[in-house]
């Protein structure tokens, strides 16, 4: 025994004998993930959050959340001798008066936008393999929840440093939460405690940007991997992948060196863009005051889709007994985020009830093969897309030589023309996937290399693929439609009546599928052909 | 789940193929000489780093194409903070890639159902645990119960009534009483109609009684363009004629969509456009929507001239400025 490994062995006996972690660190040494670049999204996410809480700390020690007025007196000529909040004057002193701190503060800002980036492609990745099935419902609204509240908490660092662009933010919150019926003057009044801008919503938002929901994001996120680790990492399909185990790297020491080494690599990426590329220069905004603005406002890019959708909103508003009901408003700001993301994290329920599927997944399904699910999530990108496009309409409107009317009327109509059709292109592409994959199982690749036979006919010779090929093609179980039964055998009417009716619809177009082929059409197909 | 025809049988894993560095010991050697390098690059980067923080003046500015003239201390901060860590990473992963075991392991899932046992001691452990409680036998005891802790919650939401005061009628108020002189903004000075040439735009404010300081609130609620145009260009009803005075009209700056200011005037059409969501306005007929999601016009500010020819107030605004709330009038 080499003395490294006397240390070893000493320093794991004192902490087994008062803790008796052996058993637990044995397993989970050993613990195996598979390895796929997909994965490592939600990766660069948890990455992006610990920077974020290492640059938040630091950028701490200097902002001054206050709404006092201070006269600037730092090292920045332009805005000298201009009267501005505290928070203001502090965020240009960590800019040009703290050494390193302009990096800090541009790796906090281009890390909250990689932090949601990352999760709403984790998210994207997830939806469309079909991670979220069974077991993992539960999972999938965790991270529902970790975007919904990642959005909450960028808006809410976007607006601390009290800059023009920042408070123009704030105003638009202001008047949302000012539009809700009955309520909406109370509640804005109580949030800013008092009228608009006041000077306590500022160190209002910033105990709640530092402590409360980085707090709840520790708890979520813990959660989030407690339950990845205890259900066990989902996998690809392949030869030698099934239901029943996992096929990839142990943790130690594979997985800890690509883990950890990403870690650093998403680090030093952020740091990169931070060193090199300036984002939101708040100096050349100047401090905020309700009656400036500058053009081009413009959000941070997941707030984007709903400043479009509030800019596309039609001008309606109502009186009932007197009272307004803004639904330009309450529509764009309100409502329709509210129904997609409540309809996001049912969804795992909705599909389940949909197909009738409910037994357990752990092998991730290739989107081509779920036809359905796949044109939803394409329609549903392109919904925001569209919508995202309309919240930097004044942008391409100056870019591309446009009009803003026109770039309004074409998001107007194609908010609710282009996501139906691209549900309807993406599912036949689907299908029509399928098909390719049973022609290539059946009769092989297309080489290229022509052949003329002794009696003249030319034939494109094709080539088998590998049996492990033709088995990741078609390992997929296709879901069959549920039959609908309105009456039993009794006579007895089906007491889930239309429900059942509509289930059966939704199951027989979930179940539209290009027959995959199996052993013996392959067999017949062999003994035919030679 | 489904009837299936025969599926296609699973070939298993496919044979593992060594890498070079595996069966190479040269290859190995120069792999570790890599991770090396590459963490030896890391360590010149925070190097880079000591170097920028300690040695290079603040206010040196250098010019780098694409980025145009860069302070070099900020540059060399991030990028020796930036190589430092990047370069760890790379060496970590090539290490992992190169020298440590490829070949991929089966670990087996453990259903996560329990076993019919533990359930259905689960399920008695609950039944007799609820049995022994009683809850079900006293419908006193947990009727009571639930109606306390229910109560219990109501303190945690009325403490928060002193989050802000009730607002009133504030909403509906500003500071333009009838003759209140408009003033600049900046600058605080009283205006003439002459001041303003036609086509001209200005920005003003209320003048506040003396020792009164003026609080965003305040401005929030009281910004108030004024354009002057030539008066036979307005479309606009006597009365609302009868608010404007030779050419000049006067619109609260705050957009009734969102609250933004409506900032950007159009000289040639005569449109005022808010940036924040492109709701627009014809300043000739009584800053009417024209465009985009405000659904209502700007009020407009009667004005009028006092003794001594400076712009005044005729009356307080009509209408709530700003976005829309439940208490508004019209």
């Amino acid at each position: 025994m080499t003395a490294r490994e006397r240390v070893a062995g000493n320093v794991a006996n004192y902490v087994d004998e008062r803790t008796g972690a052996a058993a637990w660190m044995k397993k989970s040494l050993q613990k195996v993930f598979p390895d796929h670049w997909s994965f490592m999204l939600g990766e660069i996410a948890l990455y992006s959050f610990v920077i974020l809480l290492l640059s938040g700390t630091f950028l701490t020690f200097w902002f001054d959340p206050s709404m006092r007025h201070v006269v600037y007196e730092g090292s920045y000529q332009p805005l000298k001798d201009v009267e501005m909040s505290a928070a203001y004057a502090s965020t240009l002193h960590i800019s040009f008066d703290v050494r390193g701190g302009l990096l800090m503060r541009q790796i906090h800002h281009w890390a909250a936008l990689i932090f949601l980036a990352a999760i709403v492609a984790h998210l994207m990745r997830v939806f469309f393999t079909g991670a979220f099935r069974k077991p993992r419902e539960f999972n999938w609204i965790l991270g529902i929840g970790l975007l919904t509240l990642g959005i909450v908490e960028g808006f809410l660092g976007y607006s601390l440093p009290d800059d023009l662009l920042s408070g123009t933010g704030i105003r638009i919150a202001h008047a949302i939460i000012q539009s809700i019926p009955v309520v909406g003057t109370y509640l804005s009044f109580f949030a800013f405690g008092g009228a608009f801008p006041g000077e306590i919503f500022m160190p209002r938002i910033y105990i709640v940007h530092v402590l409360l929901l980085p707090g709840i994001f520790l708890a979520l996120i813990t959660a989030h991997l407690m339950l990845v680790w205890y259900q066990k990492h989902t996998q690809y399909p392949g030869p030698g992948r099934t239901e029943k185990n996992v096929v990839g790297y142990p943790l130690m020491p594979v997985y800890m060196a690509k883990a950890g080494g990403f870690f650093f690599i998403v680090f030093g990426i952020t740091a990169l863009l931070g060193a090199v590329a300036s984002i939101n220069p708040v100096w050349l905004y100047g401090p905020y005051t309700p009656a400036q603005i500058s053009a081009g406002s413009q959000p941070d890019w997941y707030m984007g889709w709903l400043d479009g959708l509030v800019r596309m909103a039609p001008p309606i508003e109502t009186f009932i007994f007197g009272h307004p009901i803004s639904w330009n408003i309450l529509i764009p700001g309100l409502i329709i985020p509210g129904i997609i993301f409540t309809g996001m994290a049912l969804y795992p329920f909705i599909e389940s009830w949909m197909s009738g599927d409910k037994s357990e997944h752990h092998l991730l399904d290739r989107p081509r093969n779920v036809p359905n699910r796949t044109a939803l999530g394409v329609m549903s990108l392109t919904f925001m897309l569209v919508t995202l496009i309309n919240g930097g309409n004044d942008i391409i409107a100056t870019h591309f030589d446009l009009t803003i009317n026109q770039i309004m009327w074409f998001t107007r109509i194609g908010v609710i023309v282009l996501p139906p059709l691209a549900f309807v292109i993406t599912k036949r592409i689907c299908l029509s996937l399928q098909r390719r994959d049973r022609e290539l199982v059946l009769h092989g690749k297309e080489t290229g290399r022509l052949v003329m036979l002794p009696h003249g006919e030319f034939i494109e010779v094709h080539e088998e693929l590998s049996a492990a090929k033709k088995f990741t093609l078609t390992q997929h179980v296709q879901p069959q439609a549920i039959a609908l039964v309105m009456e039993d055998k009794q006579g007895v009417l089906n007491p889930k009546g239309i429900r059942a009716k509509i289930q059966a619809k939704l199951s027989k177009a979930n179940a539209e599928n290009i027959a995959k082929p199996t052993a013996t059409e392959l067999k017949e197909l062999e003994s035919g052909h030679h | 789940m489904s009837k299936e025809l025969e599926p296609l049988a699973d070939p298993g894993l496919p044979e593992h193929v060594h890498r070079k560095a595996d069966i190479d010991p040269i290859a190995a050697k120069r792999a570790e000489r890599q991770v090396a390098v590459l963490f030896s690059l890391s360590a010149a980067g925070t190097l880079l780093f000591m170097y920028s923080f300690f040695f290079i003046k603040e206010d040196l500015f250098v010019f780098i194409p694409v980025m145009g003239n860069t302070n070099a201390q900020q540059l060399g901060i991030g990028l020796g903070v930036a190589f430092g860590l990047l370069f760890i990473g790379f060496g970590a992963v090539h290490w992992a890639k190169t020298l440590m075991p490829d070949q991929e392991v089966i670990a087996y899932r453990h259903t996560l159902r329990s076993e019919e046992e533990d359930r259905g001691e689960f399920v008695k452990a609950v039944k007799i645990g609820a049995e022994e409680a009683g809850l079900g036998r006293r419908p006193l005891i947990k009727r009571s119960l639930f109606a306390a802790l229910g109560l219990a919650g109501i303190p945690a939401v009325v403490m928060l009534r002193d989050l802000g005061p009730l607002p009133g009628n504030s909403l509906n108020e500003t500071n333009w009483k009838t003759g209140t002189k408009l003033v600049t903004d900046p600058g605080e000075r009283a205006i003439k109609a002459s001041d303003l040439e036609v086509g001209g735009v200005a920005q003003v404010l209320p003048e506040l009684a003396p020792g009164k300081k003026r609080t965003l609130e305040d401005i929030a609620k009281d910004a108030v363009l004024l354009i002057r145009l030539r008066p036979v260009e307005f479309q606009l009803t006597a009365e609302r004629l009868s608010w404007t005075h030779e050419g000049i009209i006067a619109f609260s700056k705050i957009c009734s969509h969102m609250g933004c200011a409506v900032a950007l005037y159009e000289q040639t059409t005569k449109h005022l456009l808010c940036p924040c969501h492109q709701s627009t306005f014809d300043v000739t007929r009584a800053a009417k929507v024209i465009f985009g999601p405000s659904a209502r016009p700007l009020p407009q500010l009667a004005i009028t001239v006092d003794a001594d020819g400076y712009l005044i107030a005729k009356q307080p605004f009509t209408e709530a400025v700003g976005p829309s709330f439940w208490e508004r009038k019209s």
